[in-house]
């Protein structure tokens, strides 16, 4: 066989392995990006989605945010302005997290109608920038 | 000055247009006058962005806080190596800086290029310079730093505490170096393909801009690492975060093109290749930029949310589009000559490196673009994190880990049944035995076993190179061992420094296979109440809550909380978390609270101690304390790369692919050492 034609075989084999576990990284990792009204369209459709582990995007409900720091864990509700259920954390959750930023929680929704986060990421657009204020 | 920053503005762009379509013409029609116009505008455009840049850094530095850039990103309490930070801290300034920074490299690369570059010259300059009057256009038309509020502040808003840390201030620059300076190879590889030069010239025109660029990036990438470790708190310093891979992506496919480019140079094969990798860099710079600044990608980097995305996206589709046409037509001055001749050849093993790292480029990419492809094919958006990324890439990268350890091992063309079993004895006995070794002190970690085990395996192939190099110019030219190294290095910097540059690698892995087995725990502690934690190297720490003291600083509240550590009982430091809320000049606060990490490092791990706030009304404060194994490693070994890059491209006889002979004769000298 040429050398050339060995290339091509173990060139195929290594494509056909990044493919492998390409496909089967996003089959086990993948996880569903909804906003509260998705979930709560996909819940009546299918009850197995209390199950399943989802990140929903949302915003904080300014003035929801209760923090107790002796048992780590932070309650709060998030809307997309239609829907909106309580969140509870336990862990640190980032400096960048206040009530008036976007969030996305990633944990299970289960059927006592609580999002129990396993992670909160605090996403603003200011958060480099701060918005000069007249008369400030 | 924002007048005279608003005339630079549109001086850049007016000339910038120019230049480029005299560069284009002028190298086309074969007219030198033309091309000298380009040639010239690319002084004057540079000129126009530096008298850009400093009416910017004139207006933050005299705090004209009537600039809404000034006001935005700085304060009358700013320290003022901060103040000049905020240059390029924020989306408006940032392009500028990014303009100003294509600017002088062009004009660098126009100025160094030797005689026999020139012919590539007004396609160079003209490329540069649509790149730098499309940076104008989008300040101008989208994003200006020179735009002015109706009112005057009395203060700004101030910097970002997060961004107020030594390393941030030089990480984005150093990204940004790395971005910008693989222009000058896309612009290279666009004039040669416009002239249709097609040869190794304009490689050798690029080697040390892509070497540059690679290093430039690599340095970015790790002063990010090292921000992301120090200030955001989370424990790690690789997240997988969309403007990670960002920066990420171009890296790896300038890593594939250093080692393929190799393979041309010497058996003019995979010319298309290379050329493709050179446009896909470029690209991929552009799309970085494109993802970072839309916001299309929900990423906790993220600038805020602008029309500035959009520009990037079409210039990122006119160039792609532009850039293929003129390839396609070229595919046939393409042609290799020589052929692929065994398996088992350096060629091979440079061929496999280079699927394997535009594999994990493309399962980068593929992830990164995931929530967005999910959405487009089915309706729902899915998206994958740190998990996908490890379960993909770590195997690809270990695999390329062990190539790093064998290619340098495997002879060109075709290697001999008696060469492998010289080549190979040391390195794999290296790496049986480590592995032997770990497994017996009981590490049972799959993927931290191989890593170390791989590691060990590439420090022999090292080892052994830099050991037989040594020893035949000792043997020849009678040199003591010290001088014998030291010239070895010196007169094959580019084969030497790149070996540097895989230990580097090497301790970059060991240091990522460490974090397999950190330990964290949470605690509520009174004053002189501890906890413990087991480290993995087998000691104990006791962590002992002092207390927490406030004070005040220039621009911040500080409440800060001390712990005496312990290990094994014996007293090691005291170290110190603080919460910070940062105030303007009124006293009012901004931002929200910030946190600052306490770490200790050393050669084996790191302490990591985050202050998590205290219970109202009570003297009990939460912690979490993390030990992270080998972390220490991470900076080390991106040291020891940069060392080696800088050993690889510095300049003078010995680098330069362009002297064969040198070149050969080092080798020759290796290949003797071999037969003795």
């Amino acid at each position: 066989m040429k050398a050339g034609t060995k290339f091509l075989i173990g060139a195929s084999l290594v494509v056909v392995t990044v493919g492998y576990l390409m496909a089967v990284g996003v089959k086990e990792t993948g996880v569903y990006f909804l906003t509260p009204t998705e979930l709560a369209q996909r819940l009546d459709g299918d009850s197995t989605f209390y199950d399943l582990g989802v990140k929903v995007g949302a915003n904080v409900v300014r003035g929801t945010v209760e923090r107790d720091v002796a048992t780590q864990t932070v309650r709060f509700d998030v809307s997309d302005g239609t829907t909106s259920f309580p969140v509870v954390f336990r862990g640190l959750p980032p400096d960048t997290f206040t009530d008036s930023v976007e969030v996305v929680v990633e944990g299970r929704y289960q059927k006592d109608g609580v999002f129990y986060a396993t992670s909160v990421l605090a996403k603003c657009g200011s958060r480099y920038e701060a918005v000069p204020e007249a008369g400030a | 000055m924002t007048l005279l920053g608003n005339i630079a503005l549109w001086v850049t762009l007016l000339l910038g247009v120019w230049g480029a379509f005299m560069g284009f013409a002028g190298g086309l029609a074969g007219r030198p006058e033309l091309a000298r116009s380009a040639l010239r505008a690319v002084f004057a455009v540079t000129a126009a962005v530096v008298v850009a840049s400093i009416a910017l850094l004139t207006a933050l530095l005299g705090r004209d806080f009537n600039v809404e850039y000034v006001a935005a990103y700085t304060s009358r309490n700013l320290p003022i190596y901060y103040t000049i930070s905020a240059f390029w801290a924020g989306q408006k300034g940032s392009l500028l800086f990014w303009a100003l920074i294509v600017s002088i490299f062009m004009t660098l690369a126009v100025m160094l290029a030797p005689r026999r570059d020139r012919e590539f010259l007004p396609y160079v300059a003209a490329v540069c310079l649509v790149v730098v009057a499309f940076f104008a256009s989008v300040m101008l038309f989208a994003s200006n730093p020179f735009e002015r509020l109706a009112f005057v502040p009395q203060d700004g808003s101030g910097l970002n505490p997060q961004l107020q840390n030594p390393g941030m201030t030089i990480h984005p620059p150093m990204l940004y170096l790395g971005y910008t300076s693989i222009t000058i190879p896309f612009a290279f590889a666009i004039g040669a393909m416009m002239s249709r030069r097609l040869d190794v010239t304009w490689l050798h025109a690029i080697r040390r801009w892509t070497l540059l660029s690679w290093l430039f990036l690599a340095v970015g990438i790790v002063l990010g690492m090292w921000w992301a470790y120090v200030e955001l708190g989370w424990g790690g310093y690789w997240a997988w975060d969309p403007v990670e891979n960002a920066s990420f992506l171009p890296w790896l496919v300038m890593t594939a093109f250093l080692h393929s480019v190799m393979i041309q140079e010497k058996r003019g094969m995979l010319k298309k290749w290379n050329l493709a990798l050179i446009i896909g860099a470029f690209l991929l710079s552009i799309f970085g930029t494109f993802i970072t600044r839309s916001g299309v990608i929900s990423s906790v980097h993220s600038f805020t949310q602008s029309n500035v995305g959009f520009f990037f996206l079409g210039f990122l589709i006119f160039v792609a589009v532009a850039s293929f046409w003129l390839y396609t037509r070229r595919l046939d001055l393409l042609k290799p000559d020589g052929t692929l001749e065994s398996m088992v050849s350096r060629e091979a093993g440079f061929l496999f490196n280079n699927l394997l790292l535009v594999g994990i480029a493309f399962s980068v990419l593929w992830g990164t673009l995931f929530p967005i492809l999910s959405e487009w094919v089915r309706g729902t958006k899915v998206t994958v994190g740190p998990p996908f990324f490890n379960q993909v890439n770590i195997p690809l990268g270990l695999a390329l880990l062990a190539l790093t350890g064998i290619g340098p091992l495997i002879a060109w063309r075709r290697a001999s049944v008696a060469n492998l079993k010289r080549q190979f004895a040391v390195p794999l006995f290296t790496g049986a035995a480590t592995l032997a070794l770990l497994a017996a002190l009981g590490v049972r970690h799959f993927y931290a076993l191989v890593s170390f085990a791989l590691g060990a395996f590439v420090i022999g192939t090292i080892g052994q190179e830099f050991a037989r190099g040594t020893r035949a110019r000792h043997r020849q030219y009678a040199e003591g061992y010290a001088v014998a190294l030291m010239r070895l290095v010196g007169r094959n910097r580019r084969r030497y420094g790149g070996y540097i540059v895989h230990l580097g690698i090497v301790m970059l892995f060991v240091a990522f296979a460490g974090m397999a087995f950190r330990r964290e725990m949470e605690a509520t502690l009174k004053p002189g109440e501890s906890a413990q934690l087991a480290s993995p190297f087998g000691h104990t720490y006791t962590f002992t809550h002092l207390g927490v003291s406030q004070y005040n600083e220039l621009n911040r509240l500080v409440s800060a909380a001390s712990v005496d550590v312990r290990k094994n009982d014996k007293r090691v430091t005291l170290l110190t978390s603080e919460k910070r809320q940062h105030v303007d000049g009124f006293g009012r606060a901004t931002f929200e609270p910030s946190t600052e990490v306490a770490i200790k490092s050393d050669l084996l791990e790191d302490l990591y101690i985050v202050y998590a706030g205290s219970v109202a009304g009570t003297e009990q404060t939460v912690y979490r304390f993390t030990i992270n194994p080998l972390v220490w490693w991470v900076w080390a070994g991106g040291f020891v790369l940069v060392i080696g890059g800088l050993i690889a491209m510095w300049p003078g006889a010995g680098s330069a692919p362009g002297a064969p002979r040198r070149t050969e004769a080092g080798y020759g000298v290796t290949l003797a050492a071999r037969e003795a």
